[in-house]
């Protein structure tokens, strides 16, 4: 039975996770063509440093998710900060709009974020896809953060405050340690909501601004560039490497403070 | 209301101000532009276009597909769920970060891999023919697309089951046992019934993605298989007719709509989607 549980998950991984490992065997094959092993090569990488169109969709990629991650961040955070105090309905009002981003289906968002930006003349491009990344991005922070405060005990701000601390100072002492792990995994699905993203940028993006996903949207019907595989695979180790990272410092950073404690 | 109070009060301007501006004002946008003609005159020729047969085709279509392909998640997703959750192990971050690592393989490439598992010469067929098996046609079909609904979507199903099973206290589940229920009794009266907000929170998270997806549908059916999100796809950015794109949204957002109600009135604590 453990067995047949083990072969199960093994299962669901295989699913999950080989098409990544297809995509990253193919970024070393030296045959253009998907279906044949032309042999070792890093070809691929090389010439991905001289594609400016490449490199371009990559920065703006890369911008467009840090910056809508740590925009989201700070609005949806203070939001929340807000919200404690506001009474059981109007709070029930705030978090049901907040869910529609998420529950609404991709191509009505972006096709209504696409009349909004028309109807006003604003031109598309990055600015108004950074708009669009910050509004779907707000609802993962606040829901991530939301939680947190449930298991805050009210009171230490409070002592803060009899001891003298100004508001925001006390804020920034006991309640922003408590609630760092919401704000840290909401910022993490922020991020990464906003680099997978392709329906929404699809229709409030210009012609002139390509991310990674429209860039690869309008290459499918020719054949992907094996540099994009290259890319993605650069990508994909980069965020993982660094998130382990993350985790081995917090790690230590923890110890450390039980070990003085 | 105490002067701090008044200020941590407005800290949430910033994000009400945001949400009116891009979460209400674009859905009344696109009411307006599907309830009116070029013109701007009312008309409700742009919502009766799903009529057509064309897009009421696609409208079946997608909605049949959805359906498949949310079954099938749950019924890979709910066994999936019971291990880890009673495992005791796994901890739900680790679940998370599981879920969450295969998307930062942008989703297109991912969903543009699967063409070289399924295609002709692909891994499967090639497999299969090294067995002295028969190849099979697997891409360009509905089955193509429902894999990649499956293997898009199969997350959506897998978090909100394993917190509704995690959620569960074990002594419930000691107490049936200890009152002579069998492992099939206590599954079918004790767990299942428990675990019912989270499937039906996984429903709802996966049907409508599905139903609403252009991209699959075009990555691994060939464009010979139209769904609903490809004719409104067409609509704005190849017809650039906004308001019948705008009236064929407001069809899904019916569907969308009651989708939303069913999500709220399974999650009575306010807990949200995730």
């Amino acid at each position: 039975m453990k067995a047949l549980k083990r072969f199960y998950v093994g299962l669901i991984f295989v699913f999950m996770y080989s098409p990544i490992v297809l995509l990253f065997i193919q970024s070393f094959n030296q045959s253009k063509s998907r279906g044949h092993w032309g042999g070792f090569t890093l070809q691929w990488y090389a010439q991905l440093l001289d594609d400016e169109s490449i490199l371009e969709a990559l920065r703006n990629s890369i911008l467009l998710a840090v910056l809508s991650a740590a925009i989201a961040v700070v609005l949806g955070t203070a939001a929340c900060v807000a919200m404690q105090k506001m009474k059981a309905k109007n709070r029930a009002v705030v978090m049901g709009i907040t869910n529609i981003p998420m529950l609404n289906a991709d191509i009505v968002t972006g096709v209504a974020l696409m009349l909004l930006f028309l109807t006003i003349r604003i031109e598309r491009g990055f600015g108004t896809v950074l708009l669009a990344h910050i509004t779907f991005n707000i609802p993962y922070v606040i829901l991530n953060v939301m939680p947190r405060f449930r298991e805050l005990n009210p009171h230490i701000y409070e002592a803060a405050l009899d001891l003298g601390a100004t508001p925001v100072y006390a804020f920034f002492k006991t309640v922003l340690p408590e609630i760092m792990p919401g704000v840290g995994s909401g910022a993490l699905m922020a991020f990464t909501m906003s680099l997978d993203d392709f329906i929404i940028t699809h229709f409030t993006t210009g012609s002139g601004t390509q991310t990674l996903s429209t860039k690869i949207y309008s290459e499918v019907k020719m054949g992907i560039k094996p540099e994009i595989y290259a890319l993605s695979s650069v990508i994909f180790v980069t965020v993982l490497v660094l998130l382990i990272l993350v985790n081995r410092v917090q790690y230590r950073l923890d110890r450390q403070r039980l070990e003085a404690e | 209301m105490s002067k701090t109070s008044k200020h941590t009060a407005m800290l949430g301007l910033p994000y009400y101000a945001w949400a009116i501006v891009f979460i209400i004002v674009p859905l009344f946008m696109v009411v307006y532009y599907g309830l009116t003609d070029k013109t701007g005159a009312f008309t409700l020729a742009n919502i009766m276009a799903i009529a057509h047969p064309a897009h009421s085709k696609a409208l079946w279509t997608s909605l049949v597909l959805s359906l498949e392909s949310t079954a099938v998640c749950l019924l890979l997703a709910y066994p999936l769920c019971m291990i880890l959750a009673r495992s005791g192990k796994s901890s739900n971050s680790f679940l998370v970060l599981f879920l969450i690592v295969p998307m930062w393989m942008n989703f297109l490439l991912r969903t543009y891999a699967w063409q070289s598992i399924l295609e002709k010469t692909g891994i499967i067929n090639t497999f299969l023919t090294a067995l002295h098996l028969p190849t099979q046609h697997l891409i360009n079909t509905k089955g193509g697309i429902i894999l990649g609904m499956v293997y898009d979507f199969l997350p959506f199903m897998i978090l909100p089951i394993y917190n509704a099973l995690a959620k569960i206290d074990k002594n419930v589940i000691h107490a049936a046992h200890d009152l002579g229920a069998n492992d099939l009794q206590t599954f079918l009266r004790i767990i299942l019934p428990l675990s019912m907000p989270g499937v039906i929170s996984g429903i709802t998270m996966v049907f409508i993605p599905g139903m609403t997806t252009f991209v699959i549908s075009s990555l691994l059916g060939g464009g010979k298989i139209l769904l609903i999100g490809n004719v409104i796809e067409q609509e704005f950015t190849l017809a650039y007719d906004w308001n019948m794109g705008s009236g064929l949204s407001l069809v899904l957002l019916v569907f969308i709509i009651i989708n939303i109600v069913i999500q709220m009135l399974t999650d009575k604590d306010g807990e949200g989607v995730m």
